[in-house]
């Protein structure tokens, strides 16, 4: 049964708003319930931003992730040091190697080290380092499938930006093979 | 129809155009913004008029104004941006006039800060405004109530010639759920052959006035809304029992924080403590009869809002006296935690045993 909550954090720009609502629109498809909550409030320029991600199969009580995030994707240092201690016991942490050289300081969650920025960049699109990630940690959950990630892409984007799905696409399985076992 | 992920202001907005909404007059502030923004898109493309005021105060009799006209119209702003509306929506309410106002609630008092709150409870069905007047006042706990009720609220407004508040908080606006559109029950609305039309020389003029001078005529008008009000009681009420059954606390708490609350009816569970909601949808008119239907088995009544205890007054007066009446709340935009309610819940039926 799948009951994931998410906390996608990292600095403006780097897409974790998107890749929490790409995430919560691909399970909408797939018929769970689902729930995207975002930080909002007065941001500096390149400040944190994040939001709170429910995928699950009952009734979404409370959107707030409250020490119980079941997984963290943190794109900045400061989002590590602020959201590792949400996650609960035997949590999921996917640290974005490429800007964070600090590890996990907890022992009781699984961390996995990605280097986003760099894979993003060497298949040809830095800014697709969110993707990496959350082809990162699908692949560990398996709490949407790959492919309902890139038909929820597909009605975001529109016919306009249909180019971009091949490299989107590329970014995520990238992300998977990072921490296929 | 398809389920679609909207932001919970950008679903009010659609809903209110879904409705017929085709008038919106107001001002920006936050966390509100996504819903002007909305309709300054699309209600121009739905055949409607978006115009930002210069002001709450002229926003709101720019709503008196359409609504006299007998357009469906909606206004939204956030806590300190609905205290200025007060005068008009007392004008609205005096004149007998149908229209929305949403709320998107933010800490106060005074300017406050920008996070969710509920702390307007009084505010909302006090009646901000001078005058024995009602709001009908819905409070959503989720997306599709919130786009449901929305629509709901025009028929409602229209119905009983009331304005009617949607009052949600910054989370409910600023969160994404899927939603879909569905149409409200029917109403059999009465035609608007009050609404200022134009005469074309063929009819008396329509007045649309909340001055009364003559204070048996005045006396009249409120006699006249007051039974209106009532026909609203008897109706209009709304509210969700949730786990009641064998409760042996009740929560009473609405909107966001109802959800909170439901987390922690799972960890009460968890320890082997039954505990239930009562759920009030409509805020006023409050869900009295509720609170009459929970269990023996109850020991206690512990309310949970965003807010220093304003709903417990209600949960009180409906409760009259029955059990412990307990208040746990979080003010100025901090959001209560499951852990903290079920800790007041277990402190309180440790002191009712």
């Amino acid at each position: 049964m799948v009951n994931e909550r998410i906390i996608c954090a990292g600095f403006g720009g780097q897409g974790v708003m998107s890749m929490g609502q790409l995430l919560a629109y691909a399970g909408m498809i797939e018929g769970k319930n689902v729930s995207w909550l975002p930080s909002y409030g007065p941001e500096m320029r390149g400040g944190t931003a994040n939001c709170n991600v429910t995928v699950s199969d009952t009734p979404i009580g409370s959107p707030i992730i409250d020490h119980n995030a079941t997984a963290a994707i943190v794109m900045n240092l400061p989002s590590l040091i602020k959201f590792e201690k949400e996650l609960e016991k035997d949590g999921i942490l996917l640290i974005n190697s490429s800007l964070i050289e600090k590890k996990a300081e907890r022992d009781d969650v699984k961390a996995y080290y990605v280097p986003a920025n760099e894979i993003a960049v060497e298949i040809g699109n830095g800014k697709v380092a969110n993707m990496v990630m959350l082809g990162a940690y699908i692949e560990l959950t398996k709490v949407v499938k790959v492919e309902t990630v890139i038909e929820a892409l597909k009605k975001v984007f529109g016919p306009s930006k249909a180019h971009l799905i091949p490299l989107n696409e590329k970014a995520l399985e990238r992300g998977a093979e990072e921490v296929r076992g | 129809m398809a389920k679609i992920l909207m932001k919970g202001n950008e679903a009010i907005g659609a809903a209110a155009i879904k409705a017929g909404c085709k008038f919106f007059f107001g001002y920006p502030i936050t966390p509100q913004n996504e819903l002007p923004e909305y309709m300054a898109r699309e209600l121009g493309k739905a055949g409607g008029t978006f115009l930002q005021a210069e002001s709450e105060v002229a926003a709101i009799n720019m709503v008196y104004g359409a609504a006299g006209s007998g357009a469906r119209v909606m206004t939204s702003s956030s806590s300190p941006g609905i205290a200025l509306k007060q005068e008009g929506i007392s004008y609205i309410a005096g004149a007998e006039l149908p229209c929305v106002i949403v709320n998107i609630v933010r800490g106060g008092p005074g300017l406050g800060g920008i996070q969710p709150a509920q702390s307007d409870y009084y505010q909302s069905t006090r009646g901000g405004g001078n005058g024995d007047y009602k709001l009908v006042v819905y409070a959503p706990a989720n997306l599709q109530e919130a786009v449901d009720l929305v629509m709901e609220a025009f028929d409602v407004a229209d119905y009983y010639r009331n304005p009617v508040m949607v009052l949600g908080d910054g989370m409910i606006g600023q969160m994404m759920e899927p939603i879909e559109f569905r149409e409200p029950k029917k109403r059999e609305l009465p035609p608007k052959d009050w609404a200022t039309t134009g005469t074309e020389g063929k009819r008396k003029p329509n007045i649309i006035n909340s001055l009364r001078l003559d204070p048996a005529e005045l006396e009249k008008l409120n006699q006249k809304i007051q039974a209106k009000y009532r026909e609203i009681e008897k109706n209009e009420v709304r509210y969700e029992m949730y786990n009641i059954e064998n409760a042996e606390i009740v929560f009473a708490a609405y909107g966001t924080t109802s959800r909170i609350v439901k987390n922690a009816i799972e960890m009460l569970k968890q320890e082997g403590i039954n505990a239930g909601l009562i759920r009030p949808i409509t805020l006023w008119p409050f869900p009295h009869k509720a609170f009459d239907e929970i269990p023996e088995t109850a020991k206690a009544i512990l309310t949970v809002e965003m807010s220093c205890g304003q709903m417990i007054d209600d949960v009180k007066i409906a409760n009259n006296g029955r059990l412990p009446v307990g208040f746990y709340g979080r003010s100025g935009g901090m959001i209560p935690s499951p852990q903290e309610i079920v800790n007041k819940a277990k402190e309180m039926l440790g002191g009712a045993k």
